[in-house]
């Protein structure tokens, strides 16, 4: 019974780290029809940030805001400087929807490279602002520690806030109308452009905040070449085209559902499958709902 | 305060979809575009929108140049565009959909007052605020695409066949509300339409697109009386 309920926890803790990195790919994804392959290195990048903060600032909790800030902030830059430049040179050419894409493949090696140039072998990690000795019920110790607790309740926080702005806000109804429609928007008077700038900084605040979430929890270790951060931008990847790619709803879903599902596997069959049985459940849920959990027109909504 | 077009050309490709096309629309009037499918009419409507660019001629309004301004720039010049099909977003509410064409409206506090303007205008939205648009009729989307267009307290209106699809009774009702509207808020506007009596019978003007360029431009009466305009167009 302990061992089920721990799975259950840890599988909804790591779940919620893949559903931002979801978040952050589908962001990207409805409103320009890319997906950001370099949403990994922008998060490694962040990450970084928030790593040097820590060391000058000595503070966990003021380092997250301000690499959070410094993903969106990078992101926006990546969007006015490089993919609209992208998109206008490649609008009419036969590779136009692909070529975007491919670019971002390349700006992820180009961070990664740079990154390695900047900061060598350098050692950097970022330690767990709280214990990550599980809680101890009536004399068992489960392996949720108050480290998975707050990891939990920063990404359930940072959803509620995006939900809000998405929802209740002027700038979130610009946000939705220049994804679902963008030439409606345009002529009913939203600068689109300047919104999609918008949700690439969102994105790449989101994808910060699952970096500097991801590293504590995992060996707290930072490299340029981090397998970490290839499996945060694979299994967030995964998360999104479960939950249908269109919708943020959907992103949380295939998270938490790639998140328990992992769990399980870990324990109860074995750790080395893991990476695979990833692969085995989106090949299901595509074979199965070939347009994600939901993926349907009320999905996009969410 | 008119719309002055003269001697547009615009391509698509290597086809010239409209060639050296005039005609000017003065304050408060409606002029009615009509012509046969592929004359031209709504990419005239998209190029006066800013959605496409011209190859040459100029069009003003109010001495404003519309051929080398984008959409969401026209649009805080007080032209808004109605597009073909029903141009709502079917994800989002009738309200949103409706408070969508007040966002760029810095003072943002006129914009309730002139939600209850356009709910009063068209009581069945009232009825569906908060109703997804997804789940409206063909003609209850029409009076949301326009009601979104009012909200950006426009002086220039430009509607894409507000007809379309629409069943006989609702076509009246929604020309009815278009007449009282222009006539109501001193809007001017172009109204393009292949129901050619409907459109000519509340419009004050009528131009008459044939392949990309202008057959005849006159008064609506003149038109509707025309023996050539009637014979090709309004069908007896």
């Amino acid at each position: 019974m302990y061992q089920f309920i721990n799975t259950v926890l840890n599988g909804i803790t790591s779940g919620a780290i893949f559903s931002l990195m979801a978040i952050a790919l589908v962001l990207v994804w409805r409103s320009t029809r890319v997906i950001n392959f370099a949403q990994s290195g922008m998060a490694l990048l962040s990450t970084y940030i928030g790593f040097e903060c820590i060391q000058r600032l000595h503070s966990f909790w003021i380092a997250l805001p301000l690499s959070m800030i410094a993903g969106a902030f990078f992101a926006a830059l990546v969007d006015t400087f490089f993919m609209r430049v992208l998109f206008r040179r490649t609008a009419d050419g036969p590779i136009s929807g692909v070529a975007p894409i491919i670019a971002t493949l390349g700006l992820l090696g180009l961070i990664r490279s740079s990154l390695g140039m900047i900061v060598g072998n350098s050692d950097a990690s970022i330690r767990p602002p709280v214990s990550n000795v599980g809680f101890t019920v009536s004399g068992h110790t489960l392996a949720f520690s108050p480290l998975k607790l707050m990891t939990l309740s920063m990404v359930i926080a940072l959803m509620l806030g995006l939900t809000l702005v998405f929802q209740r806000t002027n700038l979130g109804l610009a946000l939705r109308a220049s994804a679902y429609a963008p030439e409606i928007a345009r002529l009913a008077g939203v600068r689109v452009d300047a919104i999609r700038t918008i949700g690439w900084a969102l994105a790449g605040a989101a994808g910060a905040a699952a970096g500097m979430l991801q590293t504590p929890n995992g060996n707290g270790a930072l490299a340029p070449d981090s397998l970490e951060f290839n499996l945060l931008l694979v299994f967030g990847f995964i998360a999104a085209v479960i939950g249908g790619l269109e919708s943020l709803v959907g992103a949380v879903v295939g998270g938490l559902v790639l998140g328990l599902f992992l769990a399980f596997i870990q324990y109860y069959v074995s750790g080395s499958l893991v990476f695979i049985a990833a692969f085995c459940i989106l090949i299901i849920v595509l074979l199965l709902k070939p347009k994600g959990l939901l993926g349907s027109k009320a999905g996009r909504r969410a | 305060m008119t719309l002055v077009v003269s001697d547009l050309c615009v391509d698509h490709g290597a086809i010239r979809a409209i060639s050296g096309v005039c005609f000017e629309v003065g304050k408060g009037q409606l002029a009615a575009v009509i012509g046969a499918n592929g004359a031209g009419k709504t990419t005239l409507l998209r190029t006066l929108s800013g959605l496409k660019s011209t190859s040459s001629g100029t069009a003003f309004w109010n001495g404003h140049d519309l051929l080398h301004a984008k959409p969401e720039q026209l649009v805080r010049l007080g032209i808004s565009h109605v597009s073909e099909g029903k141009s709502v977003i079917p994800e989002l509410t009738v309200e949103e959909n409706l408070n969508l064409g007040a966002l760029w409206r810095s003072n943002g506090a006129e914009a309730p007052a002139t939600l209850i303007q356009v709910l009063a205008t068209f009581p069945r939205l009232a009825e569906r605020r908060s109703q997804l648009a997804d789940t409206l009729s063909g003609g209850e989307r029409q009076m949301l695409a326009i009601g979104r267009a009012l909200m950006s307290k426009p002086e220039l209106l430009l509607l894409d066949e507000p007809s379309l699809g629409l069943a006989p009774l609702v076509i009246a009702q929604i020309f009815q509300s278009i007449r009282d509207l222009t006539s109501a808020m001193g809007l001017t506007v172009v109204l393009v339409e292949q129901n050619a009596m409907s459109a000519l019978k509340i419009a004050d003007i009528g131009i008459v697109l044939n392949l990309g360029s202008v057959v005849v431009s006159d008064t609506a009466k003149n038109l509707i009386e025309n023996p050539q305009v009637r014979a090709a167009y309004l069908g007896y």
